[in-house]
């Protein structure tokens, strides 16, 4: 388990080991999603809005 | 013998998780490509004629925060398949094309993609194929719109051309909605909202059924059940497995080969219940026509689902779904396994 700042609130986000790059985490303080660009060391952003053409 | 698998993103879900995790245990080597932050090239565009280098260079009167893409002809070169797991319709019907411009193996190829990325594609497909799917007119204008809203009566459903997840799709319960939707929906904006897709509304006992299909061979099913009259998972539908019957099977296997096949979702819903009846009256009414000789489908099949979602099924069966649709993969690309991975695709059982 890895921790990192949520890039929204400053709150602590807690990454699992098998956290993938390009996957999305919510922030546990804030409730913000946010996508992990990085892994090593973790770095986030806010994870992109809702796209029209999204789905399956 | 491991397999150079390319992994087309721009977000990993569960699903991709749950896929690169079996895939990095079979020692298959993958190679995951963030469409965002990739150039497709068409012909001397790309590959070992793209430099970043030489881009960022002649963009650097603009600032120094260009960052540098990935030339996706040179990233897919050594790639033994490439498996489109774009989030986005759009990203997903395009970079499939390009994979099999650069003669990439793609998974699912880009016919499929495509039809399954418009609606009235799928529709036309299923109905050339014979596969029962609910009847469907589309209009260019919202005066005609209305008159196919008109010829179905009440309810009926209204759809985006492209979309997901249950969104944007409207009940008609009446003809003051109906026209107060088309004017909204001529008013959004994007042309495809101007692609009036008008459905007849059908009656399902309270669920719908989402089948993934490897190839065209159905491997696992679900129920989507909710008071709502959308059962998406995706809406908070209750999951749980469902026994495919006969007639399910070889509907689902032909909408796939109607699309062309590949990884698929097949969205069905049975006919002839009644609204919200009980579900247990459904499957009742299943077993007794199982029994009978008829060949009237009591299913109809209303979608087909190019990059499916599989997370809820995983969890909603027992069979081990990451693992066969890895299989599947290793067996349609000549793939053999090591002696870590590889199941028997009759006999795969989910560890829980």
């Amino acid at each position: 388990m890895t921790e990192t700042d949520c890039v929204e609130c400053g709150g602590t986000v807690a990454l699992h080991d098998d956290s993938e790059v390009g996957e999305i985490v919510d922030c546990e303080t804030c409730g913000v999603e946010l996508e992990l660009l990085e892994a090593e060391p973790p770095v986030l952003d806010r994870a992109p809005e809702l796209e029209e053409d999204w789905g399956e | 013998m491991s397999v150079e698998i390319g992994l087309l993103y721009s977000r990993i879900r569960r699903d991709e998780k749950l896929l690169l995790s079996e895939l990095r245990d079979r020692g298959h080597d993958v190679q995951k490509i963030d469409v965002r932050d990739t150039t497709f090239g068409v012909g001397a565009a790309g590959g070992e004629g793209f430099d970043a280098d030489d881009t960022e260079n002649e963009t650097s009167d603009a600032g120094d925060d260009t960052e540098e893409a990935t030339d996706a002809m040179s990233a897919l070169a050594g790639c033994d398949v490439v498996l489109d797991r774009c989030l986005a319709t759009s990203r997903s019907v395009y970079t499939t094309r390009f994979a099999e411009a650069y003669d990439v193996p793609v998974v699912n190829d880009p016919a499929t993609a495509r039809v399954c990325a418009d609606k009235v594609e799928t529709s036309l497909a299923l109905a050339d194929a014979g596969v029962p799917t609910p009847e469907t007119r589309v209009a260019f204008d919202t005066e005609s719109a209305l008159a196919a809203v008109e010829s179905f009566g009440y309810p009926c459903v209204l759809k985006p051309v492209v979309g997901s997840w249950g969104r944007l799709m409207a009940k008609l319960e009446g003809r003051a909605a109906a026209e107060a939707v088309l004017e909204h929906k001529a008013t959004l904006g994007h042309y495809e909202h101007k692609v009036f897709y008008v459905q007849q509304f059908v009656a399902k006992p309270g669920r719908d059924l989402r089948v993934l299909v490897c190839g065209t061979e159905p491997v696992a099913a679900m129920s989507r059940s909710g008071d709502h009259w959308l059962t998406n998972a995706k809406q908070g539908a209750e999951t749980a497995a469902f026994e495919l019957d006969d007639r399910a099977a070889e509907l689902a296997a032909a909408a796939a080969e109607a699309v062309g096949g590949g990884l698929l979702g097949v969205d069905l819903m049975e006919v002839g219940v009644a609204e919200n009846a009980d579900i247990a009256d459904a499957d009742a009414d299943a077993a007794d026509a199982d029994a009978d000789t008829e060949t009237e489908s009591r299913y109809t099949v209303h979608e087909v689902n190019h990059t499916v979602e599989f997370k809820s099924l995983n969890d909603a069966v027992d069979r081990d779904v990451p693992a066969t649709v890895v299989d599947w993969l290793e067996a349609t690309h000549g793939a053999e396994t090591d002696d870590t991975g590889g199941t028997d695709d009759t006999e795969q059982v989910i560890a829980e």
